[in-house]
């Protein structure tokens, strides 16, 4: 029961991860209709980022912030960062191909995500970094038998307010009513008077700084990040993405949060060694008997 | 009329004669250049395989398969267990590995065609992982795990024809892809071609023509699997070993961007892809690191500036306005 409960709060924390990054991956799909392939790097650019700014920052930081204030800060510079790195790429590698169709698309994404892995690799070098420890806190709590980190309760709640806020945000402002609307129908949205232009900006700024927190605390989490983490990463979140249903905001929260879920129970009751293919699988499970994933909606192809 | 048809037949002509040159260029080539170069031109040619594979099934029928090298690890792993623990010859192998692929690609596909676009392309993606994850733990205790299976054979037909050194082994597999060529463009003008083609335009509209759709992208997958089985067998000989971190996501993707820059369904596309895709590294080797970045770069600017791909096909559309105009007349 203990090991049950533990795994499960493991999971959660990884699930998480999973769900910020995936958020990133539904939006700009439910808009664009477009996989954006780069946004894995990105969130691994994010993890760079915050890395360079806990290291030469740190003592700076700490002094002035404190250990939290330094965490909290490198996460928002990171988010800033990679939200104008996610409209760079917009504007380069996907604007001038939008009315040529969707698969061109694919490639420049696949291209830009080589270009932003390849670029960390040259700045960075190509060994793995690992977070100065001292700007990681470290405290254990003791809850009744269960033994947890301070630092998965900050991170567990960052990343649940972050996705309560974008839901928030979505479901319930103007504005996320004229992103559903995009989503729905991108012409029609425009002839209401939305902004496509707007909406555009926001889903590849707000996306990518989703997954660029989500990278410092996968950072701190781990403590060791890779350049080429990006992808593994990435390819999670879009499983988590497909398996919520694609396009649909809170079925990306769940997706990313179920699939880290099944991957540590998987890691705990089958094998460490196939968690993976345990996920995969799953996933391959879910959209034989429901193609759409949990949440999406039956929309009826072209008739 | 009469006009269209001679400038028709002079740019057959024409093909004809480029065809003839390119094949003798071919021949020659590996007289001309050293050993090194002779090598990337053969990995040019298993790249040229890969994606005349993928192509069937992402260029003629339009499914999106991310995860095709996983079939290609199934013919290499194939041929190379068979090989060392049982010694059969590479050659028979050949055909078997493709068979295996094939099987594997049915048996893997059926429960799954009935999915769309993204859906389809998530779980190509989840299949090819699975497929490396589980040879890189150890399936069976036969696969070797990350080491992989070494100390394949090379190619032989009794004692005579042993494929066994650089030019041999160029002829060979451009032999194959010579082959291979051969039978697509025989394919894309028969039956399955024009229904394959004509799901990928309108898969409702195919239906409603009386088109077993789920039969032909079955039939796809099966036959670009066996393709790529082949590609894994003359892979693994020429390597003398195999190891699942050949088969990895980014090989998948880039199998997807020959057929994409090179221009969905279109055969001469295909090799101008793989050329690009296999030969552009070779040629930045001066830049090391920056290699990949250009590479990335370049990828971005080609589909800005030729989306539809270097060399798309014309074929379908050209006709198709052609029988319209016709209609046209004759309405009018």
């Amino acid at each position: 029961m203990k090991i049950i409960l533990e795994q499960l709060l493991n999971g959660l924390t990884i699930g998480s991860f999973y769900a910020l990054i995936a958020l990133g991956y539904s939006m700009v799909y439910g808009v664009m209709k477009l996989i954006n392939f780069a946004h894995g790097d990105l969130f691994a650019l994010g993890s760079y980022l915050g890395y360079t700014l806990l290291v030469f920052g740190s003592t700076y930081a700490t002094v002035t912030f404190g250990i939290w204030g330094g965490m909290i800060a490198a996460m928002l510079i990171a988010a800033i960062g990679i939200g104008i790195a996610g409209t760079l790429i917009e504007r380069i590698a996907y604007r001038p191909i939008y009315s040529v169709g969707r698969l061109p698309a694919v490639v420049s994404a696949l291209g830009a995500s080589i270009v932003i892995q390849n670029g960390i690799m040259v700045v960075w070098g190509p060994r793995p970094q690992a977070y100065p420890s001292q700007v990681v806190p470290s405290i254990m709590l003791n809850v009744g038998e269960f033994k947890i980190t301070l630092l998965q309760v900050i991170i567990l709640a960052i990343s649940f307010v972050l996705m309560g806020l974008l839901y928030y945000i979505v479901q319930k402002t103007t504005f996320g009513a004229a992103i559903r609307a995009c989503a729905l129908d991108r012409d029609t949205a425009a002839l209401m008077g939305i902004n496509i232009e707007t909406i555009i900006f926001f889903i590849f700024a707000l996306g990518p700084a989703l997954g660029g927190m989500s990278g410092v605390m996968v950072g701190m989490y781990y403590r060791k990040i890779s350049f080429i983490m990006g992808w593994n990463y990435g390819l999670k979140a879009f499983t988590a993405t497909i398996l919520g249903g694609i396009g649909n905001i809170p079925g990306a929260m769940l997706g990313g949060l179920l699939l880290g879920v099944l991957e540590m129970l998987g890691s705990t009751y089958i094998s460490t060694a196939y968690k993976d293919v345990f996920v995969f699988l799953v996933l391959i499970l879910v959209l034989i008997f429901r193609p759409r994933g949990l949440l999406g909606e039956k929309v009826a192809e072209k008739v | 009329m009469k006009l269209n048809k001679n400038i028709k037949e002079k740019n057959s002509i024409f093909k004809k004669w480029l065809i003839i040159l390119i094949a003798i260029l071919f021949i020659v080539l590996p007289f001309i250049i050293n050993a090194y170069w002779v090598d990337v031109l053969f990995f040019f040619g298993i790249y040229a395989l890969l994606g005349l594979s993928l192509n069937i099934v992402l260029g003629e029928v339009g499914l999106f398969d991310l995860g095709h090298m996983g079939f290609m690890a199934i013919g290499a792993y194939t041929t190379a267990i068979l090989n060392t623990y049982f010694g059969i010859p590479i050659m028979i192998l050949l055909p078997i590995s493709a068979i295996a692929a094939g099987a594997f690609a049915w048996l893997v596909c059926s429960p799954i065609i009935h999915l769309r676009g993204d859906y389809l392309c998530i779980v190509t993606i989840g299949m090819g992982e699975i497929v490396r994850l589980t040879l890189n733990n150890n399936l069976f205790g036969i696969t070797g795990g990350p080491n992989g299976v070494f100390g394949i054979d090379f190619p032989s037909l009794g004692s005579i024809f042993i494929v066994d050194n650089s030019t041999k082994f160029y002829y060979y597999i451009w032999l194959i892809v010579g082959l291979t060529i051969i039978g697509l463009v025989n394919l894309q003008r028969s039956r399955i071609g024009r229904a394959w083609n004509c799901i990928r335009e309108d898969e409702i509209a195919a239906e409603a023509t009386g088109i077993d759709v789920k039969y032909y992208k079955l039939l796809a997958f099966v036959l670009g699997a066996g393709l790529a089985g082949v590609a894994g067998n003359i892979y693994a000989s020429k390597l003398m070993m195999v190891s699942p971190e050949s088969f990895n996501f980014m090989e998948s993707c880039l199998l997807f961007c020959i057929v994409l820059i090179g221009g969905m369904g279109s055969i001469p596309g295909v090799l101008i892809g793989s050329a690009a895709i296999s030969l552009f590294p070779e040629f930045f080797r001066t830049f090391a690191q920056y290699r990949m970045l250009i590479f990335g770069a370049a990828m971005v600017a080609m589909m800005i500036f030729r989306p539809g791909g270097i060399w798309p096909r014309k074929r379908g559309a050209a006709e198709f306005k052609s029988l319209l105009m016709k209609a046209g007349e004759e309405n009018g």
